[in-house]
């Protein structure tokens, strides 16, 4: 067909995805020919150490976890900038070299900011 | 025709590495169990098969005959979900790894890069086990669990940027190439600051000890696996170890020369070429699965807190010194 582009090297990834995938569904599948099925309530309850489960089980967690995540994005975003220009070191020369410093300077910042507020403890 | 022929082919291929990777996986059980055992004055299993040989398949005959016991306050849907993300994501990522010369399933420009993003959708699948279990355990084990994932993460990627920095490329083969003239043949000689962060973060990314606080049976039960049994936690079960072959492979090949020999080596005995390439790489691999197992036998379990604190205050600002400093060396020396 014109103008359909298959991206081949990709191809395989997809099939392992595939395959991946339906290995994971077949076992399950499998397994629900073979095991027993002998469900009663307290069997059904949720893990509490035993006890009838008390309370909302989504409960409130630390704010911390919320700025952990931001954090992330923040450094996950910056080793994206970094391995391109990791990967072509040798052609960006000098100022390639300084945008970089430049960048990690910037970041560096908001990383002492975070720290000193405490946002790593 | 021809594309049919390549899907043919990659089929075969992916299917001869899934079935090699679980028999790996089943035995890396009995390899754990056998090391620790005798590292603790034990024998480790025994009684199945001759010395115990038989025990991994075993252990997944008894979990496939397992009820799978599904809380009635659950989110179905999710609940059956989770597991699959995991496994199918651990499992991709297999796809870009160099086994031997030209010998992986994929061979992309961006392998390492693939490797990250498929190990960040496992996370998805971890928060997603632990929100639709509906149990506190589950819930608080999957958060904690999501955000040690996260945090080495980072460090993980800034300290291989060292290496990419070394090899001019993402690509997994051509890291194994960049690294043959190296001093002893290997980029964890140069990189040994990079390697160090690598190899820590590796042991947190995989849940391992010292780092298994998702499973931290003595807080949260059984973390995110808590409402999870029979076949289904065998899965994550399964997902964790090849992810542990995983990180035991991407060390071999990004630090320690993967199928490779030392240039000086080929060039001394030039008849250990002809030792196949994978057995080179199944050696170094395996000599990382013992550390993992090692390290297991013998240090304690960090804190919480600890743990976010070495991830965040230590590794991260290490990592990237240490890749600042590569760059220096690499523009101004070499």
């Amino acid at each position: 067909m014109p103008g359909t582009y298959i991206p081949v090297n990709y191809l395989p990834v997809f099939i392992t995805l595939v395959l991946g995938t339906l290995f994971a569904v077949g076992v399950l599948v499998l397994g629900e020919f073979l095991r027993p099925r002998r469900p009663y309530d307290e069997k059904l309850s949720i893990y509490e150490s035993g006890n009838v489960p008390v309370g909302e089980p989504r409960t409130r967690f630390t704010v911390r976890f919320y700025v952990i995540g931001m954090l992330f994005v923040v450094f996950d975003v910056e080793a994206v900038f970094l391995y391109p220009w990791a990967v072509s070191f040798g052609a960006i020369g000098l100022l390639g070299f300084w945008s970089m410093l430049f960048f990690l300077a910037i970041i560096l910042v908001g990383y002492l900011y975070d720290w000193k507020k405490g946002a790593l403890e | 025709m021809e594309l049919l022929l390549t899907i043919g082919k990659s089929v075969l291929f992916v299917a001869v590495v899934f079935a090699v990777t679980l028999l790996h996986v089943a035995y890396a059980t009995y390899f754990e169990r056998k090391v620790i055992g005798r590292m603790q004055g034990r024998i480790g299993p025994v009684e199945v098969g001759f010395r115990g040989l038989l025990q991994p398949f075993a252990d997944m005959v008894k979990s496939l005959f397992k009820e799978d016991i599904i809380p009635n306050e659950a989110d179905r849907p999710l609940f059956f979900l989770a597991p699959v993300i995991v496994v199918a994501s651990v499992m991709t990522s297999l796809a870009v790894i160099p086994f031997f010369n030209n010998g992986s399933i994929a061979n992309l420009n961006v392998g390492v890069l693939f490797i990250f993003a498929m190990a960040s959708l496992a996370v998805y699948g971890i928060i997603v086990a632990g929100w639709s279990s509906n149990s506190k355990y589950a819930f608080l084990g999957g958060v904690r669990s999501a955000a040690q994932v996260i945090s080495y993460e980072i460090a993980m990627g800034i300290s291989l940027a060292g290496v990419f920095l070394m090899a001019g490329s993402l690509n997994l083969s051509d890291i194994v190439l960049a690294q043959r003239e190296q001093p002893m043949g290997m980029f964890a000689v140069v990189q040994v600051v990079g390697f160090v962060v690598f190899v820590i973060s590796a042991f947190a990314e995989t849940n391992r000890t010292p780092f298994d606080l998702p499973e931290a049976e003595t807080e949260l039960v059984a973390g995110y696996l808590t409402e999870y049994s029979g076949f289904r936690y065998a899965l994550f079960f399964l997902a964790e170890y090849i992810s542990m072959y995983i990180m035991a492979a991407l060390v071999a090949l990004c630090y320690l020369g993967g199928w490779a020999l030392p240039g000086f080596l080929t060039r001394a005995l030039p008849f250990l070429e002809l030792v196949p390439g994978i057995v080179w790489f199944l050696l170094k691999v395996y000599a990382f699965m013992f550390f993992y197992f090692w390290v297991r036998a013998t240090l304690p379990r960090y804190r919480f807190d600890q743990l976010m604190a070495i991830g965040w205050k230590i590794l991260i600002p290490v990592a990237v010194l240490n890749m600042v400093i590569t760059a220096g060396v690499k523009r101004w020396l070499m």
